[in-house]
């Protein structure tokens, strides 16, 4: 009887030795899995500020170096003076700017993409974007002219975000079963994206040329049908209150909207604090965006940030 | 002796199995709970000091740097906030019945907040508002009479609650936290008045009546007291010229409001015309009335701007949102200026006090 009481005990220890055992390893994968699980949900937010505050002072610098993102920006001529404030704004911000246009232009230097259709531009500039910069970038930021765009703001979303994940996030929209996100807010596609966008884009059943039979689909609907089949799904960027931080819209119409709908919440109701692009905007209006979020400021309000982003060379705005 | 140790084995089995089962529902519990909760967003941050708040309430300018979201949670306004009780600015914003609706009613859902005391001078009362009536007509060229007024109003009630007495328009957007820095090196006791300075008319120039101009509580003093005495006129179709013409008048200084790289802090317009190269025409009145050399593109305006003017409702909110809302997440700016020297020993006792791990 003692015998077998005792058998059973051991028995009992072993058994839950090799259970936690196999649950430690498990939770290894688990962890992935979590990850790979959050892929579905379609709603992506900002980093936790628990999180930023344990990151020590040395590994801020190198934390902040460790995002590459590579503006893509899709021209036309006719966008020449958009083009003109967009190239001395926010591109300057980028790690590395080039414009795609649909042919060349004398005024400013340009990838000619001799092509006038959206579809096959974002295509081939995704391509060149790839095969040129697919090691020297971990992150593809796809913009139109009318925009302003804040690559700090844009870096500080992705903290803690891993490029080596399918990622491909900006304002989204819904249209029927497809949801994609739209070029009005900007594109932003993580390095993983792009290799298996550029994987299918020479496989025309997937992700054709020429899409709507009858009538002509929007390229950023193109993307996310050519996307979807790489199992790379769209997601809505958030800040922590569940502001959109890609923005279609310019900040005056975001505040007109308000003091229409909310006149005693305007500012608050307006947009959010980490807000990454905003479009829209005319070139006279991107060079009081560039002095309003790089310069006019409050005296005596300090932030603890746990990243360190310093002004690019050679530039006085 | 072989169906003994049968059984053993077989009692070992059962307990190996059992003790896995129970250990794999413990892990899973625990497992399951970290898997589910979402972590909070941290709410007690130990930079910003939100208990000054309450001390602060019984100031009139209701300012609440801590007001809304958690954004601004990871914000420290320490050095904000100690300015404000060093340099104690009363505002007051010409208006009229007419634009307290339209114009008067977005400055006070902005800016307004930030001074030590706000009022709104009208030409009629208005309770509700609150406006103070200052039983005069309204017109342009009646701005120079409501401004004797105006600052007779805020002397005779006003003048030990406040060390500097600003003039604003109800289309001026300000920030008072730069107009704090600015003038935190200046003493209150002292003849001095700031603003955008202009050159014509005045030897020692004046100040545009549109950006704004800020008077010293000497100057206020002075001020009222030289219509006491008639050594200032009281009619006048040009606010801004009249004043400065009195300054010069009862011996106050035109004061330097450029920043310390020589940057221009008052604005006669919005952003986008002293931005835009060329937006303001060679031809333009404003080229020759400016008193220190005029700059356009970025070199026009100061990072620590104190105001703008013809600022519609629309672009107030516009501002209000650029200067306190939106940042760029860990930028280091170019320009970084010194703390006020008195400023700076008074912030770094404070921070002795507390949690030694701040920086």
């Amino acid at each position: 009887m003692l015998s077998e009481s005792s058998s059973f005990l051991k028995g009992m220890m072993l058994g839950s030795i090799f259970c936690a055992l196999i649950t430690m390893l498990g939770h290894i994968r688990i962890g992935h899995g979590d990850r790979r699980h959050q892929h579905k949900h379609h709603h992506l937010q900002a980093p936790n500020k628990e999180d930023i505050l344990k990151i020590s002072q040395d590994e801020r610098m190198e934390l902040s170096k460790s995002f590459r993102v590579y503006c893509i920006i899709l021209v036309k001529p006719k966008d020449v003076s958009l083009w003109a404030a967009v190239r001395e704004t926010w591109t300057k911000h980028c790690d590395k700017a080039e414009f795609f246009s649909s042919e060349n232009v004398k005024v400013f230097e340009s990838i000619n993409m001799e092509t006038d259709d959206m579809w096959l531009m974002m295509r081939k500039a995704y391509k060149y974007a790839f095969d040129k910069y697919r090691d020297q970038y971990n992150w593809f930021f796809l913009a139109r002219p009318t925009m302003f765009a804040i690559m700090e703001n844009l870096k500080y979303f992705l903290l803690k975000k891993d490029p080596s994940q399918p990622f491909y996030l900006g304002h989204t929209i819904k249209s029927g079963d497809l949801e994609y996100v739209s070029v009005e807010g900007g594109i932003v596609l993580s390095i993983e994206s792009m290799k298996r966008l550029n994987s299918l884009l020479g496989i025309p059943e997937k992700c054709p040329e020429q899409g709507g039979m009858i009538w002509k689909i929007s390229e950023d609907k193109q993307l996310a049908v050519c996307l979807k089949y790489a199992g790379v799904f769209a997601e809505n960027a958030e800040d922590s209150e569940g502001k959109d931080v890609f923005n279609t819209k310019s900040v005056g119409l975001f505040i007109k909207e308000a003091m229409s709908n909310h006149p005693n919440l305007v500012v608050e109701g307006c947009c959010s604090d980490m807000a990454v692009t905003f479009n829209g905007l005319t070139p006279n209006q991107m060079h009081v965006m560039m002095y309003g979020v790089y310069r006019l400021r409050a005296f005596g309000h300090i932030f603890h940030d746990a990243l360190v982003f310093l002004p690019p060379n050679g530039s006085d705005n | 002796m072989a169906s003994k140790s049968w059984l053993n084995f077989l009692t070992f089995l059962c307990g190996s199995a059992i003790g896995f089962v129970l250990c794999s529902q413990l892990f899973s519990i625990l497992l399951g709970e970290q898997g589910d909760t979402q972590p909070d967003i941290l709410h007690n941050d130990p930079h910003a000091r939100h208990a000054d708040d309450n001390g602060q309430n019984h100031l009139e300018g209701q300012m609440n740097f801590n007001a809304d979201s958690s954004q601004h949670k990871d914000e420290n306004t320490d050095i904000a906030e100690n300015l404000y009780q060093k340099v104690k600015i009363l505002c007051w914003v010409m208006t009229g019945p007419q634009n307290l609706e339209k114009k008067a009613k977005h400055v006070k859902a902005t800016w307004a907040q930030r001074c030590n005391k706000v009022l709104f001078m009208s030409s009629e009362e208005d309770k509700d508002f609150p406006a103070v009536g200052l039983k005069t007509r309204e017109g342009r060229d009646q701005l120079y009479w409501k401004t004797i007024k105006a600052f007779q109003y805020v002397h005779d009630h006003y003048l030990e609650d406040a060390d500097w007495f600003m003039k604003a328009d109800d289309d001026t957007y300000v920030i008072l936290e730069n107009l704090r820095w600015l003038l935190s090196k200046y003493n209150p006791e002292e003849p001095i008045y700031f603003g955008r300075r202009f050159k014509p008319y005045v030897k020692q120039g004046y100040m545009s009546g549109g950006a704004g101009y800020v008077l010293s509580k000497e100057a206020l003093k002075r001020f009222v007291d030289a219509f006491k005495t008639d050594k200032c006129t009281h009619s006048s179709s040009i606010e801004d010229l009249a004043l400065g013409r009195c300054m010069e008048i009862i011996n106050v200084e035109a004061g330097d409001s450029r920043d310390t790289i020589g940057k221009e802090t008052f604005h006669p317009f919005v952003p986008e015309h002293h931005l835009i190269r060329g937006y303001l025409p060679r031809t333009f009145w404003y080229w020759n009335y400016n008193y220190y050399p005029p700059v356009e593109g970025p070199g026009c305006c100061s990072d620590l701007a104190v105001s703008f003017h013809y600022v519609d409702p629309t672009t107030m909110y516009e501002l209000e949102y650029l200067v306190y809302h939106l940042r760029p997440y860990g930028y280091l700016y170019r320009y970084q200026p010194a703390l006020p020297e008195n400023i700076r020993k008074e912030v770094s006792r404070d921070y002795k006090k507390e949690d030694p791990k701040v920086k």
